[in-house]
């Protein structure tokens, strides 16, 4: 079927208009408060074992996993598409922007593609946090010499 | 009533910076990409500031699960070197707290794509 551009964009508009923000911000809330809750309770299972700071790092990491798995198995997306923000916001979108940027490239080879295009989120996240951080230190060390 | 409440402030908070998000999305044309860097930059700023801590002590999981979180921890990691080497922790201690993150995520990421077929091709 052909179908022109302007068509189209009514189309898209149309389909787009069926998620209204308020439903969208209800289900970013429950999904993404019931992500916390979890890592909360991970969190207090691995404090029986570990320092608190440890504790905090393998939240982390289980979290990391499992969005990784998820997106693995392509059920991450199926939840995704619900959740909205209440999955991007965790740190289990951090994960599935990885590793759906590691597994799209897959077809171009494992060094430029893979190796190159897993930073495509993770590059943007890491390169401002990491100078907004930079800047702060600088700031902060002025700060200190001066008081 | 001691035991569930950390959690209710989790869910609470947690939810309430992903509706932020959402909100966000939906009503400027902010990319989930831009989101993301937005949440770790404000994440450093608030750091920054002190303020973030308060809510990291008030809702535990709810405010370091976020990437605003992972802001928190670099900014609180640069302080820290900062106490210790100085200027020179400026920019060693961001990539060291995220350290963990970041690795977890690499590795995860490339094992997914060593494991798994990309199954919303065709």
């Amino acid at each position: 079927m052909q179908i022109d551009k302007k068509s189209y964009q009514k189309y898209a508009d149309a389909r787009a208009q069926k998620s209204p923000c308020a439903k969208n911000c209800i289900n970013a809330f429950l999904y993404g408060g019931f992500i916390c809750v979890i890592a909360q309770g991970l969190k207090n299972l691995y404090m029986m074992f570990l320092t608190e700071k440890d504790a905090a790092t393998l939240v982390s990491v289980t979290l990391i996993f499992i969005a990784a798995l998820l997106t693995g198995i392509g059920v991450f997306d199926r939840i995704a598409k619900h959740a909205g923000a209440g999955t991007l916001v965790p740190i289990t979108g951090f994960s599935n922007a990885v590793a759906s940027s590691a597994l799209d490239a897959k077809g171009e080879g494992f060094i430029l593609g893979v190796g190159a295009k897993i930073f495509t989120i993770a590059g943007p996240v890491i390169l401002y946090g990491i100078t907004a951080g930079a800047i702060y230190g600088v700031i902060y060390y002025i700060i200190t010499l001066i008081l | 009533m001691d035991i569930i409440l950390p959690y209710i402030w989790a869910f609470l908070v947690g939810g309430l910076l992903c509706v932020i998000a959402q909100i966000l999305i939906d009503k400027t044309k902010l990319t989930p990409a831009r989101i993301l860097v937005s949440y770790v930059v404000a994440g450093v700023i608030l750091g920054g500031c002190g303020i973030y801590k308060y809510l990291i002590d008030f809702a535990g999981a709810g405010a370091s699960t976020p990437l605003t979180g992972f802001g928190y921890l670099i900014a609180k990691g640069i302080r820290e070197e900062v106490d210790k080497n100085g200027l020179m922790g400026a920019l060693t201690g961001g990539i060291s707290a995220a350290a963990a993150g970041i690795a977890a995520a690499l590795i995860f990421g490339l094992l997914a794509a060593i494991c798994f077929r990309d199954k919303r091709k065709r």
